[in-house]
């Protein structure tokens, strides 16, 4: 057997950090297709997994290989799939699938200038809004945006961890940059990695159990294919034994409890980076490699004298709409940096009354720190009211 | 007056749901007599109920894992072959059967099909063929007659359809068959057979659609078109695979039988030989 955890200290490629994230975090199955640029985890781990005793299969589009973890979820894997913009799009379908079928799973979209084929090769983060709404229907998603190797690596085995504590989706949305760039990554020992499992029946196969019963958490224990429970999973809106049924009000319950079960963990799934916001007037929102951009223009910004910092977002769905709340009460204005033409700057807005000002960029190389600067200048300027001001798309 | 008989139990008890019981499907609809024969062949196949898992896509026959008392997944549109690819890899010793329909398996999920037969993956697939797309109300499909009458085939169906054994046998598939579904138990033995072959296992079933596909057609109700099977079926199991196409004209053949049986590596037999004997530790357990 292979080592499944590389304790140590690497130079490491960024897609390669999340493949050994993956791997650190108990991941058995990848089902995938090649896309720039997310290729390299499906080829660190074709070359992997069957060391550690996993299994990889290249499928036939990206379609198959979404249908795929699913099915090795429901089969007792820890099941991850990776690819970028045109990729992510033909899983949409099947994303909502794992929903509606409560199976933890982990999708990987390596973000590149979009829409349709773009860019491939080069970076964008156009996908953000799509990771939220891209699948028909009312559901929460997690997504996590790395912003380094490092992050890669650690963000990957939390996705993996939340995938399994509420049995869904759980997406990495990283951009062309992390996961093309080359920085230290350091492995943990293999004991200091938190794994997390998903909650299990507590009743033997032939006794009475209701698989899509949930108690206080609202997710419901899930057994595994081939275990004797003869469970019925259903992609239709479906009651607690799982059988289908048209029924506005199982409707209601269903779709509602899915969407709770993540909105109630809101706290153990949340994370950010506050830099420079204690004494801030202008605070830059931003994540991903573009933040690594936004972090650049605050320091220019404070040896100009302007008082500015940085909300780094981790998590991006469920948004971190709380620290925004919270920002609001003390900042003139916020900067939204973003790799688009504007999209988690929307949601910046439903959590502020304050004026959001945009730095945007429709992808194809990293955002230039210049461009966040003259967001920061033109806020420090404009926003003097609570009027909501539109800088015009650079 | 002769005394009612109340019988308190049914032969299919252990496989079937009953409290979903009454299905959905119409009056004259095959799909009950497959799911039958489906659920006797697992009865009689030996293997522990808790072993079999099925499989299906979006359809009328997309509804039976539903009635059957036994791990069921019904999944999206077309992905019924890689969702179960997964499962089965990840733990070879489940019985898997993907049960869905013609527009299912080989419209929407063409690509799955020819790739899982392609890589022999150990499925057993029951592909319920009734010429049309009967959920949505009778719409043409890759299996529809050339000229038939379909909802979106005003006309007659201009096109020429997939003739699936044919298909099937050049996909290399280690097991072909065809009944209809007046073959109740020569389906039932198929079944049981193909549950004891290792690979990709195709059996097409042939299944009236009264209300999408008969009338239009004057194949008239489902009862008639059963007569239709009776008096055109011919068992002939050495026919040329390219003669194998369906017409559903009153005097076109219906040719049934089990075409293929072979035998080739698996999916699994062949990742074994080729990965894992080049990799330390030797046995894949991706559960």
């Amino acid at each position: 057997m292979g080592k499944r955890v590389l304790t140590g200290r690497h130079f490491m490629l960024g897609d390669v950090a999340c493949a050994e994230g993956a791997l650190a975090a108990g991941c058995t199955f990848f089902a995938g297709y090649p896309i720039t640029p997310s290729t390299e985890i499906a080829e660190r781990l074709a070359r992997r997994l069957p060391e550690v005793g996993g299994h990889y299969i290249q499928m036939e589009d990206e379609l198959a290989s979404m249908a795929a973890i699913i099915g090795a979820s429901w089969a007792g894997a820890k099941a991850m799939t990776a690819t970028s913009g045109p990729g992510f799009s033909l899983m949409m379908e099947n994303i909502g699938l794992a929903v509606m079928m409560e199976a933890p799973c982990v999708v990987v979209d390596i973000q590149r200038g979009s829409p349709s084929t773009g860019l491939p090769t080069l970076t964008g983060q156009s996908d953000v809004m799509q990771a939220k709404w891209g699948s028909h229907g009312d559901y929460e998603i997690i997504a996590y945006a790395p912003a380094s190797c490092q992050e890669m690596f650690d963000l990957t085995v939390r996705a993996f961890n939340m995938a399994e504590r509420f049995r869904n989706p759980v997406l990495i949305m990283a951009d062309e940059v992390v996961g093309h760039m080359t920085e230290r990554v350091v492995i943990p020992p293999e004991e200091a990695i938190e794994r997390w499992e998903r909650p299990r029946p507590t009743v033997p196969p032939g006794e009475h159990f209701l698989p899509f019963a949930a108690g206080e958490d609202l997710v419901p224990p899930m057994p595994r294919a081939g275990e004797g429970y003869r469970i019925y999973v259903e992609s239709l809106t479906h009651d607690e034994r799982g059988y289908p049924v048209m029924s506005p009000e199982v409707h209601d319950r269903l779709v509602r409890r899915l969407n709770e079960k993540i909105r109630r963990a809101y706290d153990q799934i949340i994370d950010y980076e506050l830099v420079g916001t204690e004494d801030a007037e202008i605070v830059v929102i931003s994540f991903g490699s573009t933040a690594r951009s936004a972090r650049q223009a605050v320091r220019i910004a404070r040896q100009e004298g302007m008082r500015v910092g940085v909300l780094r977002l981790i998590t991006l769905w469920p948004f971190p709409g709380r620290v925004v709340e919270e920002l609001s009460a003390k900042v003139r204005a916020f900067v939204v940096a973003e790799l688009n033409l504007g999209q988690m700057a929307r949601e910046v807005e439903r959590f502020t009354d304050r004026p959001v000002f945009r730095a945007n960029h429709a992808g194809g190389m990293m955002m230039p720190p210049e461009l966040i600067l003259a967001s920061i200048e033109e806020a420090y300027r404009d926003a003097k009211g609570s009027r909501r001001q539109y800088a015009s798309i650079r | 007056m002769p005394k009612e008989a109340v019988v308190s139990t049914h032969p299919l008890d252990e496989v079937l749901r009953a409290d979903r019981l009454p299905h959905i499907w119409c009056p004259g609809c095959g799909l009950g007599t497959v799911m039958g024969a489906f659920a006797r062949a697992m009865l009689a196949s030996g293997i522990p109920l808790e072993k079999h898992v099925v499989v299906s896509g979006i359809g009328c026959t997309g509804r039976v894992p539903g009635y059957l008392k036994v791990d069921g997944f019904h999944t999206t549109h077309g992905r019924a072959i890689p969702f179960a690819t997964g499962l089965v890899i990840v733990n070879p010793e489940l019985k898997v059967t993907v049960f869905s329909g013609d527009g299912d398996l080989v419209a929407i999920g063409g690509n799955h099909l020819i790739h899982a037969a392609r890589r022999n993956i150990d499925l057993n697939v029951i592909c319920v063929n009734n010429f049309n797309y009967g959920m949505t109300g009778g719409q043409l499909g890759p299996t529809t007659p050339k000229g038939a009458i379909t909802t979106t085939s005003p006309y007659g169906f201009p096109e020429d359809p997939f003739n699936l054994p044919h298909l099937l046998a050049a996909l290399g598939a280690v097991f072909v068959a065809r009944w209809t579904c007046l073959h109740v138990r020569q389906l039932e033995e198929t079944m049981v057979r193909a549950f004891h072959k290792r690979g990709f296992r195709f059996i097409e079933v042939l299944a009236p659609c009264p209300v999408g596909f008969g009338r239009p057609n004057d194949m008239g109700e489902g009862l008639d078109e059963m007569w239709f099977y009776r008096r055109q079926a011919e068992y002939d199991p050495q026919a040329a695979l390219e003669m194998l196409e369906v017409r559903m004209h009153k005097d076109s053949k219906v040719i049934c039988g089990v075409f293929v049986d072979t035998e080739r590596p698996t999916y699994m037999d062949n990742y074994e030989k080729y990965v894992l004997s080049k990799v330390a530790g030797g046995k894949s357990s991706a559960a």
